[in-house]
């Protein structure tokens, strides 16, 4: 490796994400260009059917909910120098744990089945998670590899389970019977109706705070714990981490879990807070925006919560750009998403370079 | 008779399934032996299937199609060679961000050219698809059960695609065994450094190896969208890039190996559409997922070393920093 500088805390964590990111949507706009609609009307459509009113920032906040689950997953595997691309397959998994025990248990009273769908979709996204963890640990499988094989194999799984045997009877569309009304995460405007704020009535629930609360563990378990130091030393230098006493192969175990876990708890948000039934494809491809939301926000929960609304204000604003805008149709994100972990990720060099080098000459010459 | 109709026809399926793994796995056997993960299979080969299939509905030519789908593979080629090689970006980041890239871009471009709900327009057959070719003979040959039908069912009729797919395997064990670039691409994914040293640069050999992988991507998508299907639908790889990934791991790398994986992978989806709701004797109904999931189950296994030992190239996935 070659030595180099780095660049002052700031611009790591502000200048550079804003640049990358208004490349991403610079690129995005020339391609709406070429599609012959104007940018300009675009971009605002969509900042105000993301933001515009409090359905639709209820939206938004329901979309980023999935993103941060998915976004956190990815970056606590990070961290210890794994790449999860298996977030989509865990969160689907564990969506199945959560949606169990709501079919299950939805005649108990909602304090106690939520504890265990929480538990229950931690406990099958890690379990997900497990296997190309420890072959990765134990046998050296490339953990890229083997989580691309379970989303696969998570997918066959599930299509297996929701046509065969979860299928409600007598119906033809794949997907459980709707959960008892006691198993409904609550939604955010009753909650916020409760201490006298009104608010729309919108998918946006619980699982937000959830979420949220998700994000603090992470920091709290990352930057404030032996066990999140050992982890973070593994993923920098498992050389170094070896003469420290810690032992690389079961810090991949545990961050494997921990990150399972989070993807797993997408359930929460997206089938007790909105669908109330375990359908086909519920991830709805929310693990690979996790890719961009832990790239965008450097891996840090803060940055994380960030970039999920960021992405939760692209779908939401996506869609009503679709409304509007005839020839421009909700692939329009997945466009945006696409570039924005090009720039973020793969082409970040492209601009950390010379900006590396601008920002260091001017210290040096100071 | 009954079962010998009954295999020739899963044999032809197999085939007909095989030709996009195949030049997928051929596509990423070149990157990767020379250093350079290929997650981007899929969105090139998506991207392609898009091109393809959008020009030749507009010019009526399946072969602008071709050299339409060419173009786009290696137009993403060399955007995922300049981020991994010229750039040095994370290999596995730069693959999907291309494939979910181009998984919105196509079906966007298709709404906004065509006005079809993300799709292109039907091809028609005469000119605008690749169709099959029957053998000189097949016809006279049909009428002799063994081996006349073999000739005829399960060698003849399938598109030039096909053919050409299969003159690519032993074309490309020849470019990576016999020839020079060949040599020096394997070189680069075992220790770049010493190719380095050599004075041949790696840079280069990268990027070529990318824009082969490029190349050979264009042709499979053309496949998908021109041949085997009658224009382009929203996400039409479903899967195939890294099912040829898998395939490729599972072939360890090598032509004629991949090829045997490919066929295998291209045989159990055959035999998953033969065998939907099927009560065999003693089994009963197999379920079609398992099958399916089965190609991904057995590259795991392989990967962990329950079913021999897979070895990548040792450099691969790793930029490469020219010494100062």
């Amino acid at each position: 490796m070659s030595v180099r500088a780095k660049l002052p805390r700031w611009a790591e964590l502000g200048l550079l994400p804003a640049i990358n990111l208004i490349a991403a949507l610079l690129l995005s706009g020339a391609i709406i260009k070429l599609i012959g609609e104007s940018p300009w009307a675009a971009l605002k459509l969509m900042a105000d059917g993301a933001f515009g009113s409090q359905e639709s920032i209820g939206y938004t906040f329901y979309y980023a909910t999935n993103f941060i689950f998915t976004g956190l997953a990815v970056a606590v595997a990070y961290h210890a120098g794994l790449f999860n691309i298996g977030a989509e397959g865990q969160a689907y998994i564990g969506g199945l744990g959560t949606g169990l025990v709501c079919l299950w248990l939805g005649a108990w009273p909602f304090w106690a089945v939520l504890p265990l769908a929480i538990l229950a979709g931690a406990l099958f996204g890690a379990a997900w998670a497990f296997i190309p963890a420890w072959l990765q640990a134990r046998r050296g499988s490339h953990i890229v590899i083997t989580t691309i094989m379970f989303n696969f194999i998570a997918s066959a799984l599930m299509t297996w389970l929701l046509v065969n045997v979860l299928i409600r009877p007598g119906q033809q569309s794949p997907e459980s019977r709707e959960f008892a009304p006691n198993a409904f995460m609550p939604g955010l405007h009753t909650l916020l109706g409760k201490i006298g704020i009104p608010f729309t009535s919108t998918p946006l629930n619980l699982a937000f705070l959830l979420a949220l609360a998700a994000a603090a563990l992470v920091w709290v378990l990352l930057w404030r714990t032996h066990w999140g130091y050992a982890l973070r030393v593994a993923g920098q230098n498992p050389a170094a981490a070896v003469y420290a006493g810690i032992l690389p192969p079961r810090v991949t175990l545990w961050a494997m879990l921990l990150s399972g876990a989070l993807a797993g708890s997408l359930g929460l948000n997206e089938l007790m807070g909105s669908q109330h039934r375990i359908l086909l494809d519920f991830p709805g491809g929310a693990g690979f925006v996790g890719i961009a939301v832990a790239l965008m926000g450097r891996n840090h929960p803060v940055g994380i919560f960030l970039a999920a609304v960021l992405f939760g204000a692209l779908v939401q604003g996506g869609s009503q750009l679709s409304f509007d805008m005839p020839h421009v149709n909700r692939d329009m994100v997945v466009v945006i998403q696409g570039l924005v972990i090009l720039f973020c990720g793969a082409l970040e060099n492209v601009f950390r370079v010379p900006l590396t080098r601008i920002l260091t000459r001017k210290e040096l010459g100071r | 008779m009954e079962t010998y109709t009954l295999i020739i026809l899963l044999l032809a399926a197999t085939i007909r399934v095989a030709t996009p793994l195949l030049l997928a796995a051929l596509a990423g056997m070149f990157s990767e032996r020379s250093g350079v993960i290929a997650l981007g299979l899929e969105g090139m080969m998506l991207g392609a299937a898009f091109a393809s299939a959008a020009v030749a509905a507009v010019s009526g030519s399946a072969w602008l199609g071709l050299g339409a789908g060419i173009a786009t593979g290696m137009a993403l080629a060399l955007l995922l060679a300049f981020a991994c090689v010229t750039h040095r970006g994370n290999q596995v980041v730069a693959g999907m961000a291309l494939n979910i890239m181009v998984a919105g871009l196509g079906p966007a471009l298709a709404l906004a050219w065509f006005d079809l709900g993300g799709q292109t327009p039907q091809l028609e057959g005469h000119g605008q698809r690749f169709l099959a070719i029957t053998w000189p003979w097949a016809a006279a040959a049909d009428k002799v059960p063994f081996p006349g039908r073999l000739y005829s069912q399960l060698l003849s009729g399938h598109n030039l695609i096909v053919y050409l797919a299969a003159v690519l395997v032993p074309l490309s064990a020849w470019v990576l065994y016999r020839t020079r670039f060949g040599l020096r691409l394997r070189a680069v994914g075992e220790n770049p450094s010493a190719v380095d040293t050599a004075g041949i640069s790696v840079t280069r050999l990268r990027y070529q190896a990318v824009m082969i992988s490029g190349v050979l991507c264009g042709v499979a998508g053309t496949y998908l969208s021109t041949a085997a299907s009658a224009g382009f639908v929203r996400d039409m790889t479903a899967g195939k890039g890294y099912l040829a990934l898998a395939a490729l791991i599972f072939g360890k790398w090598k032509p004629y190996p991949t090829l045997g994986a490919c066929l295998l992978f291209a045989f159990t989806d055959a035999l998953a559409t033969r065998l939907q709701g099927v009560d065999l004797p003693l089994v009963g109904v197999i379920p079609v997922q398992f099958i399916l999931a089965l190609p991904y189950v057995l590259t795991v296994l392989l990967l962990a070393g329950f079913v021999g030992t897979a070895v990548p190239p040792s450099a691969i996935g790793v930029p490469y920093a020219k010494e100062k």
